[in-house]
């Protein structure tokens, strides 16, 4: 079971070959066996399990009676970051790790609404805040190709949990990379839709303007069903797009003959790793083999893109994470002095050190005298980003390129420079910065046998193309189909 | 551009947070490397250009953010949030003693 699509599971839960108390069992049990191994999922026991099977129950109610919808009785696991009512919702943080949400996000009700089965919450970097899922404060997420290596960050657990067959589909969030750099490295898809399409209701925050909620699942085709469910205006989102609904599946099918695919030369410039490179050529190959025409374009403000994100996204920060003050939820230190102490300590001590590094940044480059140097001249670099992009998707329908410059690297290797690790995200952030959906599928292997990402970006709301040209390429490669090591 | 260990303290202060002495060396040295990152923004001339704080500047269908109408749309669920605070008492959120 744990080997099919959600295309397929779905298949054989409307043909009734078995319920989805039969599927959630499965995964529970391969979840209780394997988490050791990967370190996926936080709050993982008895008593989530049968909140599980209670969905899965009433599911196969709705199946039974024929009412079932697209994801009626899937199990799906949410990253630590989706409130998820009487769940511990932690965001990886010893800050919430008493947390249990009062309510659903938007996201989590949506599943719930199309009778998904919440299988359980998946581990991440501590408030979204890494490139490797070694900040969590439950530890580090390992790797399914590689278990010395990373997962990629910050929505490792659920990438992970999908590329080991944990979970068959998992929600992410990215506010620089984070859905698509963990896809990128665990080998499968991931899809960052355009900012304002999914809902940050209950999405714990980390920098607001650039947070946004997305799929995770090993086929295009799955991301579509999933960004379905996902997808849809909300009131108590002010940013949320009010629009009319679409069907991103709509588009799988249409033949790929004369999509124009623009290729950046920044993204085959800064620092990509040959065999990364190498990967990506193959795919564009394949690519002009089913029909697209390859258009040279130019990104010229890119590079200034990660110094750009790590201002703004840390300014960001500093103002949401203001509310941990150890009042109202959530971890208060235990021995204080006065107010002001009480909230030093709490922060201090339920804050882990690159949380702290980017409260600190945000707090400085928002403080006076500094604010126009860096604030506003990161946001002025945002709007000449932006610009290149709109410029490009003049001559092109879609952008492809490199999701990371490397492969997944190993545990440890960057953690003790801030700054490498940050560097992970020179292809990602451009797209966070302008709104713009961007997507990863698995495009081939390094030597070593790590999985190198394919990213897609493309203009406002193509999310239905953006699928529809990773549904056709996956119609004549199987690297999205490759299994890691060791899994039977 | 030169952060000190002064300007540290001083931004932990502001943000609220308890750094000691060892971790404030371990933290300068590291905002150090990123604020040299953080410094090529200078190296482009951005005269004239526009600040943008969202991504929402599209035009068309879904553009701006809407305003809902001026209703009470939330139901009183005090008793709830309250249940997973660190300490209250007569269903107020205890801190401690700010006034004398």
């Amino acid at each position: 079971m744990h080997h099919a699509t959600i295309k397929q599971l779905a298949a054989e839960l409307a043909a009734r070959n078995f319920s989805s108390v039969e599927l959630t069992r499965h995964f529970l049990k391969r979840i209780s066996t394997l988490n050791e191994k990967y370190r996926c999922f936080i709050g993982h026991d008895e008593a989530s399990s049968a909140r599980s099977l209670e969905q899965a129950q009433a599911a196969d109610v709705k199946l039974a009676a024929g009412s079932g919808q697209p994801l009626t009785g899937i199990p799906v696991a949410h990253k630590d970051i989706f409130c998820a009512q009487g769940w511990l919702t932690t965001c990886g943080s010893k800050m919430l790790s008493n947390f249990v949400a009062p309510y659903d996000a938007h996201v989590v009700e949506r599943f719930n609404a199309a009778g998904a089965v919440i299988l359980g919450k998946t581990n991440m970097d501590e408030f979204a805040m890494g490139s490797s899922c070694e900040t969590s404060w439950y530890g580090a997420v390992r790797n399914p190709w590689d278990l010395t290596t990373v997962p990629g960050g910050s929505s490792g657990g659920s990438a992970a949990a999908v590329a080991a067959r944990l979970a068959p589909a998992a929600t992410g969030t990215d506010t620089g990379g984070s859905i698509r750099q963990p896809a990128a490295f665990s080998g499968i898809c991931g899809l960052k839709p355009t900012y304002g399409i999914v809902s940050r209701y209950g999405m714990i925050a980390f920098a607001s303007s650039l947070d946004q909620g997305g799929p995770m699942a090993r086929t295009a085709e799955d991301v579509a069903f999933l960004l379905n469910v996902m997808a849809g205006f909300d009131p108590r989102d002010s940013t949320s797009l009010e629009r009319k609904r679409e069907d991103y599946t709509r588009d799988l099918g249409r033949p790929l003959k004369g999509l124009k695919v623009g290729l950046p030369k920044e993204f085959f410039a800064a620092g990509a790793g040959p065999e990364v490179i190498k990967a990506i050529e193959a795919a564009i190959a394949e690519f002009k083999g089913l029909g697209c025409e390859p258009v040279d374009v130019a990104l010229p403000n890119m590079k200034l893109a990660v110094p750009v994100y790590y201002v703004l996204a840390p300014a960001e920060a500093s103002s949401n994470l203001a509310r941990y003050d150890g009042v109202r939820y959530g971890y208060r230190a235990q021995e204080y002095g006065d107010l002001t102490d009480m909230y030093k300590k709490t922060r201090g001590q339920g804050f882990g050190a690159e949380v702290k590094r980017r409260i600190l940044v945000g707090t400085y480059v928002l403080s006076h005298g500094y604010y126009d140097a860096y604030y506003i001249q990161a946001q002025k670099l945002r709007r000449l980003i932006a610009q290149d992009f709109a410029a490009a998707f003049g001559q092109c329908d879609l952008i492809l390129g490199p999701t990371s410059p490397t492969t997944a690297f190993k545990l440890g290797a960057k953690t003790h420079d801030p700054v490498q690790m940050y560097l992970e995200d020179i292809y990602t952030t451009p797209a966070n910065l302008a709104g713009l959906p961007g997507m990863s599928i698995p495009c081939g292997f390094d030597p070593h046998g790590l999985p190198v990402g394919l990213q897609i970006v493309g203009n406002y709301f193509a999310e239905a193309r953006m699928l529809n040209a990773a549904h056709q390429y996956q119609q004549v490669t199987d690297w999205h189909m490759r299994m890691p090591p060791g899994i039977q | 551009m030169a952060l000190t260990l002064d300007d540290v303290k001083r931004i932990a202060q502001l943000a609220r947070i308890e750094v000691d002495e060892d971790e404030a060396h371990a933290v300068l040295a590291q905002l150090t490397k990123v604020f040299a990152l953080i410094e090529q923004m200078q190296a482009v001339d951005t005269r004239g250009v526009e600040p943008m704080s969202h991504a929402l500047h599209f035009e068309g269908e879904g553009a701006g953010q809407p305003l809902r109408g001026d209703e009470v749309t939330e139901r009183d669920q005090h008793a709830l949030f309250l249940s997973i605070a660190p300490q209250v008492e007569n269903d107020l959120y205890l801190v401690p003693k700010v006034i004398e």
